[in-house]
């Protein structure tokens, strides 16, 4: 059953502006993603994955086409509502020091709370629940610093579930964890999109894994468009489904 | 995990409240601790001189010690966050080097091209002083503030601010080399650093701004504790990064272009003091640290100064080889404790 739809985009380039010349990483990309789906986007490194996803959580701007999120063009939200809409998981290690799990969740608070950031009971009621849907409950108490790097993929994911957004982009989730942890991690991802009715949007190399959860992927090729379609589709007969499937 | 924080807080205000009055009782003219607290009281305490002593030389000392201790620690823990760099200090964006430059303006040319030693003026001297620190600190916190509009990177601008102030040491340099020796014998003493130089009539209006402007750079605890989770996820959590570190630079080039004004360049408290709060409070909410390196940096300023006075040498010790000797084997012992846990020997 699907839900509502939440991510449209339509006929969209990526790439980057610069002074002289505009260096186009892909275009013609158009998909409608609904709520409780989870997308997985697959490519090669250097294919643009991390600037596709960096588009559409409006870190930088489109080169062409729209992107609307949850009905509403994306360029339209401003810094405040987008963090209340779009919640990320990124590759970059916060190095963050001496803060406990349970803080640097109730940081995903920060677009609801006041000038100090101090959180109030019902922001300390969604940190507890972010922190029970993703099984770390245990190591509340613990600081970051002392996890490990599964473990700390589980504090960004529950910081972004405590942000309450409908949308989370992941990039690279599973990347520098061994096979169970990225099992679970995708696992987990797959039960958040179906019980949370959140739409998932994450880019990954480790396509075997993820055929098994996904409901769609989209291909990333270096220098083509961007092939769309479930998971079944590719494994039939595509040109770049049989470059990943040979 | 449990934290002590109240406790500390405690600690740190009895320390400060104990060092300050160490700082009226010590010194190299012996006065008993009743009479200091008298003259305190408004009392005579026995002796005009005493009450000389202590009103119009050791009172300002601690008031400046303790307010410019605050200020240097609270725009050094802002410098370490904003960079995310445990190496940056108040002092990284080459603000104190545009204070020194403004200062060696006005001392080395006011002799050589006014034919009139500033170092002679006495207290209008002391004023074109500060006067000058201030415009140089501020021109170069304008420059810094203009160059980290242009660039994305904090590495960039970090390594711009360090260039900027390699350029003024540099045009320092060759003022110095144009002047006469009894002006850049003033230029070196006042870039020694000191508690001491802020007079009775100066230290109210020093006191005065920074009780304006220390409050007001608590209000970006929200601003650095999301700072601390890295520009892309402070940006996702509706942080405007570029906003965001412009009012932090600025707060943080004000706070110590005024401190670097009143009492010369003093190295290492705005370094050191955040690094101890961290290892204290085990904390990185600014939320703590903001008002712990607060007093921290007022008490350790007030030790420092209470050292540099010892009886022994009698006030010769310049305030920034003390705090070098507390600061470096602080930032030391801190990095090497990371380590262990980093490595978790």
């Amino acid at each position: 059953m699907r839900g509502e739809v939440s991510i449209k985009v339509e006929n969209l380039a990526i790439g980057y502006r610069g002074k002289h010349e505009v260096k186009r990483v892909a275009e013609g990309i158009s998909d409608t993603i609904h709520s409780g789906e989870l997308t997985c986007l697959l490519g090669e490194n250097g294919a643009g994955k991390s600037t596709l996803l960096r588009t559409l959580a409006a870190f930088q701007p489109a080169l062409e086409g729209n992107i609307s999120i949850l009905g509403r063009n994306l360029a339209d939200y401003g810094e405040k509502q987008l963090a209340t809409v779009i919640g990320v998981v990124l590759t970059e290690r916060s190095s963050v020091q001496n803060m406990t799990v349970e803080e640097l969740v109730g940081m995903g608070r920060s677009p609801y709370t006041g000038f100090w950031g101090r959180l109030r009971p019902e922001d300390r009621a969604v940190v507890d629940s972010s922190l029970e849907m993703v099984g770390i409950s245990q190591f509340r108490s613990r600081l970051v610093q002392t996890l490990s790097d599964g473990e700390r993929q589980k504090v960004m994911i529950a910081k972004a579930l405590a942000q309450e957004t409908p949308i989370i982009f992941l990039d690279e989730p599973t990347a520098f964890l061994d096979y169970p942890s990225k099992v679970e991690i995708l696992h987990l991802l797959h039960r958040l999109s179906r019980e949370a009715d959140k739409t998932i949007f994450l880019s990954t190399h480790d396509l075997e894994l993820v055929l098994r959860v996904t409901d769609r992927i989209w291909l990333m090729a270096k220098g083509k468009s961007v092939q769309i379609g479930r998971p079944e589709d590719f494994v039939i007969e595509t040109e770049t489904g049989r470059f990943y499937f040979k | 995990m449990k934290r002590p924080v109240a406790l500390w807080m405690v600690i740190l205000v009895l320390s400060i409240l104990v060092f300050f009055f160490l700082n009226l009782l010590l010194g190299s003219v012996t006065i008993p601790a009743s009479s200091v607290w008298d003259i305190l009281l408004g009392g005579d305490g026995d002796k005009t001189v005493w009450r000389n002593i202590v009103l119009k030389s050791r009172l300002p000392q601690a008031v400046t010690a303790l307010v410019a201790g605050a200020g240097l620690s609270v725009a050094g823990l802002q410098m370490q966050t904003v960079f995310r760099n445990p190496l940056a200090g108040p002092s990284v964006l080459g603000v104190s080097s545009g204070a020194s430059l403004g200062v060696a303006f006005v001392v080395l040319l006011s002799g050589r091209l006014g034919g009139v030693a500033l170092s002679r003026l006495g207290y209008m001297g002391e004023f074109a002083m500060t006067m000058a620190a201030i415009v140089g600190a501020l021109a170069i916190m304008a420059l810094i503030v203009y160059v980290a509009q242009k660039v994305r990177g904090n590495v960039t601008l970090l390594i711009i601010g360090v260039m900027i102030g390699y350029v003024a040491t540099a045009i320092i340099g060759v003022l110095k080399f144009f002047s006469a020796e009894e002006d850049v014998r003033a230029y070196v003493v006042w870039g020694l650093g000191s508690f001491a130089r802020v007079s009775g009539g100066q230290v109210a209006t020093f006191a005065v701004i920074m009780a304006v402007l220390l409050p007001l750079s608590m209000l970006l605890v929200k601003t650095l504790n999301l700072l601390l989770l890295g520009d892309g996820y402070a940006r996702n959590l509706g942080l405007n990064i570029r906003r965001a570190r412009l009012w932090v630079i600025i707060c943080a080039g004000v706070l110590v272009a005024i401190v670097t004004a009143y009492c010369g360049p003093i190295s290492f408290l705005g370094l050191a003091v955040p690094h101890l709060c961290r290892a204290m409070f085990r904390t990185s909410d600014h939320r703590i640290l903001m008002p712990a390196s607060l007093l921290a940096g007022s008490s350790l300023a007030l030790l420092c100064n209470l050292i540099a006075r010892l009886p022994g040498f009698e006030g010769a010790l310049p305030v920034n080889s003390v705090t070098a000797l507390i600061g470096a084997p602080v930032v030391a012992m801190v990095l090497f404790r990371r380590r262990k846990e980093e490595t978790g020997e």
